[in-house]
């Protein structure tokens, strides 16, 4: 009744091209920026900050990088938490070496760091495809796991291993409340998120796609798979990249060397399955998901009264996040963001359906 | 000839690495020998593993992400029925459960993905790893279990005339790479002899074909991932014996995948070859050439071990993407 386009013509180029054609879905995200810039701040705690809204920022920037890869270009990857690491640790050597550097700078260098990373492990993937791919990305994991936790440059010599950083410092405001940090995060994953949603609209996404969809027929098409492929890594460690600095510096603060070890990456995976492969907004319901499960894990039992062990908890975790995997396969391939997708359609119809 | 002078690079750089530090005289012959026997018999469980995953991949044309949570559930469902009935009854109890799990995971997973992109079914095999991993401890319990097989774990010093201090070699250890020696036998056997293997290798070359000849697809696909139950219950079996029952033995047998990938995905001697390459490569590349990066770049510690076989597999890709006894013919962009 209320959510429907007639009425609404497009007399110019730039009106036909626009992100959100439609005048509610302008309204919905104006009004979802205010909640979340004016309202939100106001009403959470800071155990809502820390331990639910900063993850997800961060993991929604992350989930957008790696569905790049895999949802719209097609090509697996189960070791994107290596780039993360590359980034954080590029990051880290920045702010350590040249300190006179705006942290927006280093988040700009440490994603082209990881870019650079992305590509040379993305090599592979010109000769190979699909699944191969998978153990590529896999040697990239355990190397760089191993690079950061061996090789004493990296972490500037520390003797457990483990680097420190200190706040965030951005023309003179100190990021370093719950408050300021989400701000500066949800900032960060707006400008990237349109980035992003124009990336996969323009030339080089519609290349992506083509590429995904048939090698060969995008090839004969004009697309080079070299380039196409390359740079569909390079975007996507790029973010990835830009992710785990943010991860090390805004949430973690200091980190351990194997803070970006193979778990995070198959999460990330998981983000983009559930939340749908190939969309921006799945990336987002995503994060979402795998932020709120666990805790929702944590607390439900107590709150019901089943006393459950946290060593069942993680086994629960582990068996619902196999089982959902497996569900939203079978179900529904293009996971939580189709679901919205469909909604969207029936409230266009609704009231009257026929 | 021309075309594979990187492939012989890289096996030549692979056999040089293996001979120097020997004929550099920076190891004492008797040390060598045990290192070069301690590779072999990791690699043999490699192989194992590896076999399980190649079986899969060539009869269902999946990518087997759930091999190692399948090593890991097999070996978890032996330790503990073995603390309540003795070990060959705990053994063949968990070979039905391997069973009963191949035919749940037809019925559930495959049945309802088939024909789609390989790339869902390997997605899918992800989710079935979690799940495994997660049931397999709720139900087995998540400590550290021991599997006891019998046999005596005292090493045993062998050829003293030959080597200066003889050689040191764990009983448990020849048993375990007979076992294996043995089940490549039976499994060969069974592709080469039976109808059931007969039927597998049409599925394997091609679905259709075989279907329409009247092989039940469904049917063979049961029975390809009981064998690689099997294969991985054994495997468990062993290196339970060894290591000790634990989560991280799921981690190592993700080693099985670059093993299948340098010696070719549709190939059982190939992940055979593959797994006794990486297992003395990888053992070597730690005793050897880890001291000496150490040294020269003041590493925090060796630990090589853990990239090695990834990297590894990573310039096969680069230089011979259909491994070393692959079918040449693969999709190439």
């Amino acid at each position: 009744m209320f959510y429907r386009e007639n009425g609404q013509f497009k007399s110019t180029y730039a009106s036909d091209q626009q992100m959100l054609p439609i005048l509610q879905d302008r309204v919905f995200m104006a009004g979802l920026l205010v909640v979340a810039f004016g309202v939100v701040p106001m009403l959470a705690s800071d155990y809502l900050f820390l331990s639910l809204l900063i993850p997800f920022l961060i993991l929604a920037l992350a989930a957008i990088g790696l569905n790049l890869l895999v949802g719209y270009c097609g090509q697996i990857s189960i070791g994107h938490a290596a780039f993360m690491a590359v980034g954080a640790y590029a990051a880290y050597n920045l702010v350590l070496h040249v300190p006179q550097l705006s942290f927006l700078v280093v988040l700009v260098l440490a994603g082209l760091i990881a870019a650079a990373v992305g590509m040379l492990f993305g090599i592979p993937s010109l000769r190979i495809k699909g699944l191969y791919l998978a153990v590529a990305t896999l040697g990239a994991q355990f190397f760089m796991d191993w690079l950061f936790a061996r090789v004493k440059w990296f972490t500037n010599y520390a003797h457990s291993g483990s680097v420190q950083t200190s706040p965030v410092e951005l023309f003179g405001w100190t990021i370093d409340t719950p408050h300021e940090k989400y701000v500066f995060l949800l900032a960060v994953l707006i400008l990237f998120t349109v980035i992003a949603r124009n990336l996969v609209r323009g030339h080089i996404g519609r290349a992506w796609m083509a590429m995904r969809d048939m090698d060969v027929a995008a090839e004969v098409i004009g697309i080079r798979p070299v380039y196409a492929k390359l740079s569909a890594f390079a975007v996507s460690s790029f973010y990835v990249g830009v992710a785990g600095a943010l991860w090390g510096f805004v949430h973690l603060g200091s980190w351990e060397p194997l803070a970006f070890n193979l778990t995070l990456s198959l999460n990330l995976l998981f983000m983009i399955i559930i939340g749908g492969m190939g969309s921006i907004l799945g990336s987002f319901f995503g994060a979402a998901f795998i932020v709120v499960l666990p805790i929702l894990l944590n607390q439900l039992p107590q709150m019901l009264g089943i006393p459950m062990s946290t060593a069942m908890v993680s086994h629960l975790e582990f068996m619902i996040f196999g089982a959902l995997i497996v569900f939203f396969l079978i179900v529904e391939p293009h996971g939580l963001a189709r679901l919205w997708a469909i909604g969207k359609e029936k409230l266009r119809l609704w009231p009257f359906p026929h | 000839m021309k075309k594979n002078w990187p492939v012989f690079l890289l096996c030549a750089v692979l056999l040089v690495g293996l001979v120097l530090p020997l004929a550099t005289g920076a190891s004492a012959p008797g040390f060598y020998v045990e290192v070069l026997l301690g590779g072999l018999m990791t690699g043999v469980l490699y192989s194992l593993v590896a076999m399980g995953f190649a079986l899969i991949f060539k009869a269902s044309g999946v990518f087997n992400f759930a091999q190692g949570a399948m090593v890991l559930f097999a070996a978890l469902a032996v330790a503990r029925l073995a603390e309540r009935m003795p070990l060959w009854a705990a053994i063949l109890v968990g070979i039905v459960i391997m069973i009963a799990l191949a035919f749940v995971i037809e019925r559930v997973v495959l049945r309802s993905l088939v024909g789609q992109e390989a790339i869902a079914l390997f997605m899918a095999t992800l989710g079935v790893t979690f799940f495994l991993d997660g049931f397999g401890q709720t139900v087995w319990g998540s400590d550290i279990y021991k599997i006891e097989l019998g046999i005596a774990k005292e090493p045993v010093m062998v050829l003293q005339g030959l080597f200066q201090g003889g050689i040191l070699i764990n009983k448990e250890d020849v048993v375990a790479t007979l076992v294996a020696v043995a089940l490549v036998g039976v499994l060969a056997l069974f592709f080469q002899k039976t109808a059931t293997g007969r039927a597998l290798r049409a599925v394997a070359d091609d679905h259709q074909a075989a279907q329409s000849i009247g092989i039940p697809l469904n049917r063979m696909w049961v029975i390809v991932w009981s064998v690689a139950g099997i294969v991985a219950l054994v495997a468990g079996v062993i290196w339970g014996s060894r290591l000790g029952v634990q989560f991280s033995v799921s981690l190592v047998a993700l080693k099985a995948l670059p093993v299948v990938i340098l010696g070719g995905l549709t190939s059982v001697t190939g992940a055979i070859v593959g797994g006794l390459i990486i297992g003395v490569g990888e053992k070597m590349a730690e005793v050897f050439l880890g001291p000496v990066l150490v040294k020269a770049f003041d590493l925090a510690g060796g630990g090589i071990e853990n990239w090695f076989a990834y990297v590894l597999a990573l310039l096969f890709l680069l230089v011979r993407p259909e491994g070393l006894f692959g079918e040449k013919h693969i999709d190439r962009v």
